[in-house]
């Protein structure tokens, strides 16, 4: 009886015994290969599998990566703009937003992504996140929900659920959290959509949906961070929680008031991660509209708002 | 018989006796255009909010982009956004929004972002007198962001002069890929004058400096012989990164010392070894001089003043009138004052210019004449300073 030999994929891959759906190595493209790997993220993080459903994303939208910006803030997801190989700027805290924005007004027929953490997009950059949202910028906003500030170990964040102990909440975290995505969808986005890192599809198919979207589209991606919420809460390893995101999370159709056979009571709903596309909507995007301002004024000429700027020899 | 000129004819639009009756501040967005820039983000705020509201009307007359963000914290990060778009970007603020932008200064500084920041300087700390003028933030302008960084800071002393380091402004930004600081104060900001501004043709323009090499060569923070490395815009087939922590050559975060010294280096000698282009000033009288004024901006009109009843009264007295505050011109300062045991800077704060003059010719030989409470420093007071020497 022959014996068994432990699975290795990739001496399969070799003999050609086992095919790799095209998808799966699609990142090899868009990552840098001049940057030293590994990257900073511990083993088991989500924060990579949301850098993996972008780019597959931005490669399922056949865009032109010298037309891709990503933008980010600080902390661990402000580390994903570096090891990708779009043109990349990796801001102060909070800030992105506000520097996509300037980018997004200077370079409109860019893509610009910016991608958050829920700290840096809702506590230090709350502010640019409900403003570009009202404004409807095109951009397209990428928060990963850890639920914590995982880089300075696990501090409560505005997601923090209440009830949570937290390096700074020893006694427990007394505060009420943001819902992210009902936050856009109040603040005015154009498109909101929120999944999981579980559902590594339909996270690339929104982020998709949401690149290719005029105007401010956000996706939450609900992630975890087993090193110091998990580890402070007990709440077990990485797969551990990976598990209870897809044990505790429903889709919007089965979501209180939904019109549905299935829908669940306000109870059963308590504490489910809701996903689903909350609104897809046509507003007029900003930089399109500034257009428009820029042909008005253009055409009002100079002679209603006259340059007060007088060359020398008209005086003379 | 010649009829005196109504008021109707001495108006802008009219061209009257000639020149245009203008404020400081729309001098300044004024300079910003002629310079080049397309992209002003700003929040408003006394006594700088009319360099924002003109140029929410006269910039996307011209192709230009205007935005009032949602503070000063998002339009500082907006404008190194719209630079490292490629636009030659502003914004505007007074204290309370210069403070708040401090962090982002650095970043531009870290990144080496080309940009100008307006300081229309009020009366503080906090709030102060929102109406009144003050030099009270020459050392933030110097040191405010977190860390050693080079900064270069202009300060005008009227409203021709504001239209003028304005563009200065934007080519010191551009040709050394520095943040810019424009250092005005309320009564420049506010203060009307007939200018005749030049001709748009005969203005001198930076643009930013692009690169020869392919994209797979290209390093954003290259050790350039310049010390200068190219910045090319994003969305124009470079890809590259930027980023606020310390970096290589590539923009890449690194800890290593045999990287971050050199950046370090580089950064502080492209401005040092360009002081000869960037140290502006005006001199006069210093030669024969007794006793020297040292003064910049508002309070350099006071000065002039003082300076001339001063010569009428037969005193030798050289002004020295710094358009350069930062860096500061140490060689200029020392080499005016070599002779001299007078030296007289006035200044509307407690002595912050003063402590650069103490610290290159002496403390003993340097007079400082301060105000801090929103009023301009009067000529006699001055006089009576340069006057201490002769008693």
């Amino acid at each position: 009886m022959k014996r068994e030999q432990p699975f290795d994929p990739s001496a399969a891959l070799r003999k050609g015994r086992l095919r790799t759906p095209r998808e799966s190595r699609v990142h090899e493209r868009y990552l840098r290969h001049s940057k030293k790997f590994p990257n900073i993220w511990c083993a088991g993080c989500g924060i990579g599998i949301v850098m993996g459903a972008i780019v597959r994303a931005v490669d399922g939208l056949q865009l032109d990566k010298n037309d891709v910006a990503m933008i980010s803030g600080i902390g661990c997801t402000g580390r994903m703009p570096v090891y990708v190989d779009f043109n990349t700027m990796h801001t102060t805290h909070g800030r992105a937003l506000a520097f996509a924005t300037g980018l997004k007004m200077v370079r409109p027929e860019m893509k610009v992504i910016v991608v958050m953490g829920d700290g840096d997009a809702l506590a230090i950059g709350g502010n640019h996140f409900i403003h570009a949202a009202r404004r409807n910028i095109g951009l397209t906003a990428i928060v990963v929900n850890n639920f914590t500030y995982g880089m300075t170990g696990g501090q409560y964040s505005p997601t923090t659920p209440i009830g949570a102990r937290a390096a700074t909440a020893p006694y427990g975290h007394i505060e009420q959290s943001f819902p992210i995505a009902e936050l856009a969808v109040t603040a005015g986005a154009a498109f909101v959509a929120r999944s999981t890192v579980y559902h590594v599809r339909e996270l690339e198919k929104y982020i998709a949906q949401a690149i290719a979207k005029e105007g401010f589209a956000v996706v939450e991606a609900v992630s975890y961070c087993h090193t110091t919420l998990g580890r402070i809460n007990h709440w077990g390893t990485a797969p551990d929680m990976m598990r209870r995101l897809k044990e505790q999370s429903i889709p919007l159709k089965r979501a209180k008031g939904a019109q549905s056979e299935t829908g669940l009571s306000e109870k059963e709903e308590h504490g489910k991660i809701v996903r689903g596309v909350f609104v897809d909507r046509d507003i007029p995007e900003y930089t399109w509209l500034y257009d428009q301002i820029i042909e008005r004024a253009q055409k009002a000429g100079s002679s209603s708002n006259p340059s007060p700027t007088r060359r020398e020899e008209e005086v003379a | 018989m010649t009829a005196k000129p109504t008021a109707k004819e001495l108006l802008p639009a009219s061209g009257g006796l000639g020149g245009t009756l203008m404020q400081g501040d729309e001098a300044c967005a004024e300079g910003a255009i002629a310079a080049g820039c397309r992209f002003f983000a700003g929040y408003p705020i006394t006594p700088a909010t009319q360099i924002a509201e003109v140029l929410a009307l006269r910039l996307p007359q011209v192709g230009g982009k205007f935005i009032q963000m949602e503070d000063e914290i998002a339009s500082i990060a907006a404008v190194i956004g719209g630079a490292v778009g490629g636009a030659k970007a502003m914004t505007a603020t007074s204290g309370p929004g210069i403070s708040l932008m401090q962090e982002n200064i650095g970043y531009a500084a870290m990144a080496e972002i080309p940009c100008v920041v307006v300081n229309v300087q009020r009366l503080g700390p906090s709030t102060g007198r929102p109406t009144s003028p003050s030099q009270g933030d020459v050392m933030q302008a110097r040191w405010g962001t977190h860390g050693d960084h080079p900064i270069i800071a202009l300060s005008p002393t009227s409203v021709r002069e504001t239209f003028d380091l304005t563009v200065q402004a934007f080519n010191f930004a551009e040709r050394y890929r520095t943040p810019v600081i424009l250092l005005m104060d309320e009564v420049i900001g506010h203060m009307r004058e007939r200018v005749v501004l030049p001709d748009p043709d005969t203005i001198e323009r930076v643009e930013r400096p692009g690169t020869t090499v392919p994209p797979e060569w290209y390093k954003p923070f290259e050790n350039f012989p310049s010390d200068v490395p190219p910045l090319v815009p994003f969305g124009e087939g470079y890809r590259y990164h930027i980023t606020g922590l310390h970096h290589d050559e590539r923009g890449y975060p690194t800890n290593r010392l045999d990287e971050i010294q050199p950046w370090l280096e580089r950064v502080f000698r492209k401005i040092d070894r360009s002081l000869s282009d960037i140290l502006l000033y005006d001199e006069d009288g210093i030669e024969e001089a007794e006793t020297l004024v040292i003064a910049y901006g508002a309070t350099a009109r006071s000065a002039r003043h003082a300076v001339e009843m001063a010569r009428e009264r037969g005193h030798k007295v050289g002004f020295l009138k710094l358009k350069t505050i930062w860096p500061f011109a140490e060689e200029v300062v020392e080499h005016a004052s070599a002779r001299l045991h007078h030296v007289v800077v006035p200044e509307m704060n407690l002595g912050q210019l003063a402590l650069e003059v103490e610290r290159v010719v002496g403390r003993h030989k340097v007079r400082r004449v301060t105000r801090a409470d929103g009023e301009m420093i009067q000529p006699a007071r001055i006089l009576a300073a340069i006057e201490e020497r002769a008693r």
